[in-house]
C-alpha cells in the first residue's frame, strides 16, 4: 500500500477523504487475514467482516487511531473463540476514536472485548455471548472499556460473563444505554470511574443486575457521579457463578442495583422486579485496605422515582431469612448497611438498614431495623454526560 | 556512552551462537534505510547477517541477559546494532538509550547444534518518531525470514520435550508487552541486567559512562544496582533471584503505564511497596484467573497465591503471561513458590 503520507499530514482533519473500506470474508487463513487489515488500516478506515462465522485462534487486536470494525449484525457477523489458544481476551483496543459495531464475539477464553486507554471508543450493537450460559469457567467480561475518557456502549447483548457483562473500569465520561445484559455475574458494573450515565438498560437473570463500585489500591480511586436511570433491572437471582476471590464473588443473588464506596449516585426511575435479595442495596467495602486516597462508604446517593416489584423474598446472606421473617416474610426494596453518608430519599418505601457503625465490622454484627422516614435532602444534581463533538456522529 | 564504531569491538561475541561454518557468507552491510522507514518483507532486506543461518553479524554486536524471559523455552539470540558513528547513553543502572537508527534483534531458537532452528526474529527499530517492532518468521531452508506482520503458529518441540503450537507474537502484541505510556520501547537492555563481564568489556573498549569500579559487583541485593541471573542458587538469595523473574517476566505489563496497569499490580524490580507487588492484594479484573484464590501473593501459601496459579497454567483466561507462553515454565515457578514459601507474613494492614 502506497500512501501520500505528507499530504494525509496537512490533512489530516479530512482523513475519511482518503479511507478505504476493506473487506474480510471468513474462511481460510482469516486469524492471519483479519489481523492484518487491522494491522494496516490508517485512520479513517473501516474493515467490513461480512457476514459469516470466523473461527479465530487467537486474540485480535486493534492499535489503530479511528478505525471502524463493522459486521453485518451481531448474530450476522460471529468471531468464533471456541477454539481459541492464545491471548486474554477476543479482541484488544488500545487506540482512540475506534467504533465497533454490528457482530459478535463467542466463548473468548478470557475477556470478550478489551479497550484499554482508548479514548472516545464507540461499542455499537454487539454480542459478546458464552454460548453455554452461566459457567465459571467462562470468561470474566464481556465488554471492557479501561482507563479510557469517553466511552458509548449501547444498544449490545451480553450473556455469560463470570464477571461483568459489561465492565466501566477506571474511566470517565461515559455511557452505557439501551443494552441487554442477561445472564452473567454483574450485569452492568462501573467500577472506579466517574462521570457515568447507565440508562435505558434491560439487565436480567444475573446475579446482580447493576453495580456501581470502588476499590481501593488502583490507580484511579474515588468513583462517583453516577446516574442509573430508567433501566429495567428484572429477576436478577441467578446462583453467583463468579471464581472466588473477584469482588463480585460477594455479590448476593437477588440484587437489583448495588452502590458500594463511591460518591454522588442518582437510582433514579427504574423498574425494579422480582430481585430476591434487595432492590437498590448501599454497602461499604468491607475489606482491609491501605490507601489513603480512598473512601469506602456510599456518599450522597439519592434513590428516587423508582417502581418496585415484587422482591427481598430470598435474601442471599448470612441471616438474611431471618431479618426477612422477622419483617413478614420479605426484606424491604431498599437496603444498607448503615454505613452511607447522605442518603437522598426519594421513595416512600421502607428502607432496612444493618445498622453497622464501623467500616469493615462484620455483618454478623448487624443490628437490623427499619430507618424513620427522613426528608429528601438532596442538594445535589449530576450535570448529563456529554460526549466530544462529532463522536456520535461516526454511527451515522 | 558506547561509541558505534567500538561496539564492533565486542563483534566477535556475535560469534557465540555461530553453528554452521560451513555456511557461505553473504557480503552484506546492513540498510540503514530500512531500520528508517517501511516495513521490509524480508529480515535480509536489513543486512544484519552476513550468515544468517549461523546468526553471524559484524555490525551488531551480541548480549545476553543475566535473567532473561522465559519464551517456552526457546533459545535466544540477542543483538544491538548502532549506527555508525552513533552513541549510545548509560542512564544509570537503567535502559540503554539508544540512538535513532539503531535495531535491537532478537532471535529465538529450538534445538541443539546442528539441528538448531531458527524460528521467528523480532526486531525493534529506533526511528524518528519511535520504537517500530515487527516480526519475522524464518523460512525451511533457514536462509531467510518474512515479515509475518499478524504473527503465526508453527509446531514446535520445546527442550522439555514438549510440543507445542508456538505463537509468533503479531506486531501489536509485539506492542503489547513494549508499551509503556504509550510508546514502544525496548524493556531487555537494562544496565542492571547486562552481565558484568560484558558491560566490563564495553567500558575497556569504549566509554558507558561508568567506571569499572562503578559497576556493582557483589552478591545482587532485591531492587538494588545489580539484577541476578534468576537460576543462580549459588550466589543469589530467593528474594533476588524471585524479583529479578518477576521483573523480567511480568512487569513488562504489570507497571504504571504498561499493558496491565489497571490491575495495580506493579512487579518492577525497584517497587518495594508490599501492595503493590502483590502481597495480601486482592485481584481487580482477574476473572476466572484469580482461579478462586483471595490474594496475589499469600506470604507462606504460594498455593493460596494468584501469582503461582496463573504462572502454573497454560489455559488462555488464565495463563501468566498472557502472550509468548505456552508452556509452563517450571524452574521459575519454583523459584516464586520458594520465594512466597519463605516469605515472612507482614503485620495485617488494619
Amino acid at each position: 500500500m502506497i500512501r501520500l503520507t505528507a499530504a494525509a499530514l496537512l490533512l489530516a482533519s479530512a482523513a475519511p477523504a482518503w479511507a478505504e473500506t476493506h473487506t474480510i470474508e471468513p474462511g481460510e487463513g482469516v486469524q492471519e487475514r483479519l489481523q492484518e487489515a487491522l494491522i494496516l488500516a490508517e485512520p479513517g478506515d473501516e474493515i467490513v467482516l461480512a457476514a459469516g462465522r470466523y473461527a479465530l485462534t487467537d486474540g485480535l487486536s486493534l492499535d489503530v487511531d479511528g478505525v471502524t470494525l463493522r459486521g453485518a449484525g451481531m448474530d450476522a457477523s460471529v468471531l468464533d473463540f471456541t477454539t481459541q489458544e492464545g491471548a486474554g481476551e477476543g479482541l484488544l483496543v488500545t487506540s482512540d476514536d475506534v467504533t465497533l459495531r454490528d457482530f459478535g464475539i463467542e466463548n473468548a477464553k478470557g475477556d470478550g472485548i478489551k479497550s484499554k486507554g482508548a479514548d472516545q471508543i464507540i461499542y455499537h450493537a454487539i454480542r459478546v455471548e458464552w454460548t453455554n450460559g452461566p459457567d465459571a469457567s467462562n470468561g470474566a467480561y464481556g465488554i471492557y472499556p479501561v482507563e479510557a475518557s469517553n466511552v458509548l456502549v449501547q444498544d449490545s447483548y451480553i450473556r455469560g460473563a463470570s464477571d461483568a457483562g459489561i465492565y466501566v473500569g477506571q474511566s470517565e465520561n461515559i455511557i452505557v444505554r439501551r443494552n441487554r445484559v442477561v445472564e452473567n455475574v454483574a450485569g452492568i458494573e462501573i467500577e472506579n470511574s466517574n462521570f457515568a450515565e447507565v440508562t435505558e438498560n434491560l439487565a436480567t437473570r444475573n446475579t446482580g443486575g447493576i453495580l456501581v463500585f470502588d476499590l481501593p489500591g488502583l490507580p484511579k480511586v474515588g468513583g462517583g457521579n453516577v446516574l442509573v436511570a430508567r433501566n429495567a433491572v428484572i429477576d436478577n437471582n441467578t446462583d453467583n457463578f463468579a471464581p472466588e476471590g473477584n469482588i463480585v464473588a460477594n455479590v448476593p443473588a437477588g440484587t437489583g442495583v448495588m452502590v458500594m464506596a463511591n460518591t454522588k449516585v442518582q437510582v433514579l426511575d427504574n423498574a425494579l422486579v422480582n430481585n430476591s435479595t434487595s432492590h437498590v442495596m448501599l454497602v461499604a467495602y468491607t475489606q482491609e485496605f491501605d490507601d489513603d486516597r480512598y473512601q469506602p462508604r456510599p456518599v450522597q446517593v439519592e434513590v428516587r422515582g423508582n417502581i418496585y416489584g415484587s422482591g427481598g423474598n430470598a435474601p442471599d446472606f448470612a441471616g438474611g431469612d431471618l431479618i426477612a421473617a422477622a419483617m413478614g416474610g420479605t426484606l424491604p426494596p431498599i437496603l444498607t448497611d448503615g454505613l452511607h453518608q447522605g442518603l437522598g430519599r426519594g421513595d416512600n418505601v421502607p428502607i432496612l438498614t444493618l445498622g453497622l457503625t464501623k467500616v469493615g465490622q462484620p455483618f454478623s454484627e448487624a443490628q437490623p431495623s427499619l430507618l424513620p422516614p427522613v426528608p429528601i435532602t438532596s442538594t445535589w444534581t449530576n450535570d448529563p454526560v456529554a460526549l466530544p463533538e462529532g463522536m456520535e456522529a461516526r454511527l451515522k | 556512552m558506547i561509541r558505534g564504531g567500538i561496539l564492533l569491538g565486542l563483534a566477535s561475541l556475535a560469534l557465540a551462537g555461530a553453528v554452521s561454518h560451513s555456511e557461505a557468507r553473504t557480503p552484506v552491510s546492513v540498510n540503514d534505510l530500512a531500520i528508517m522507514e517501511g516495513m521490509p518483507k524480508k529480515l535480509s532486506e536489513f543486512g544484519f547477517f552476513y550468515r544468517p543461518r549461523s546468526q553471524e553479524s559484524l555490525s551488531a554486536v551480541a548480549y545476553e541477559l543475566n535473567t532473561p524471559l522465559y519464551s517456552d523455552g526457546a533459545d535466544k539470540l540477542r543483538f544491538a546494532y548502532v549506527p555508525h558513528g552513533e552513541t549510545i547513553q548509560a542512564n544509570g543502572d537503567g535502559l540503554l538509550e539508544f540512538p535513532v537508527g539503531s535495531a535491537l534483534i532478537k532471535t529465538f531458537a529450538f534445538g541443539e547444534g546442528g539441528d538448531r532452528r531458527l524460528i521467528e526474529t523480532r526486531v525493534l527499530l529506533h526511528r524518528a518518531e519511535g520504537w517500530v517492532a515487527l516480526p519475522y518468521v524464518w523460512n525451511e531452508e533457514q536462509t531467510d525470514a518474512r515479515l509475518a506482520v499478524a504473527g503465526a503458529r508453527i509446531p514446535v518441540m520445546t527442550p522439555a520435550g514438549e510440543n507445542i503450537s508456538y505463537r509468533v507474537p503479531n506486531k501489536n502484541q509485539c506492542k503489547q508487552c513494549h508499551v509503556k505510556d504509550g510508546e514502544v520501547t525496548p524493556i531487555g537492555p537494562k544496565v542492571r541486567n547486562l552481565p558484568l563481564s560484558w558491560l566490563a568489556i564495553a567500558i575497556r573498549t569504549g566509554d558507558l559512562g561508568l567506571d569499572t569500579a562503578d559497576l556493582p559487583f557483589g552478591p545482587a541485593v532485591a531492587g538494588g544496582r545489580r539484577m541476578p541471573d534468576w537460576n543462580d542458587i549459588e550466589h543469589s538469595s530467593v528474594d533476588a533471584r524471585a524479583r529479578a523473574y518477576l521483573d523480567v517476566n511480568c512487569a513488562h505489563c504489570h507497571q504504571p503505564g504498561g499493558m496491565a496497569s489497571n490491575s495495580g499490580l506493579d512487579l518492577r524490580w525497584e517497587q518495594d511497596d508490599s501492595h503493590a507487588l502483590g502481597i495480601r492484594k486482592p485481584p481487580v479484573a482477574a476473572g476466572r484467573g484469580a482461579g478462586g484464590l483471595l490474594v496475589s501473593i499469600e506470604p507462606g501459601a504460594p498455593d493460596k497465591s494468584i501469582l503461582v496459579h496463573r504462572m502454573n497454567s497454560v489455559d488462555p483466561g488464565v495463563a501468566m503471561p498472557e502472550l509468548g507462553k505456552s508452556t509452563i515454565d517450571a524452574e521459575g515457578l519454583a523459584v516464586i513458590r520458594q520465594w512466597i514459601e519463605e516469605m515472612p507474613a507482614p503485620p495485617s494492614a488494619q
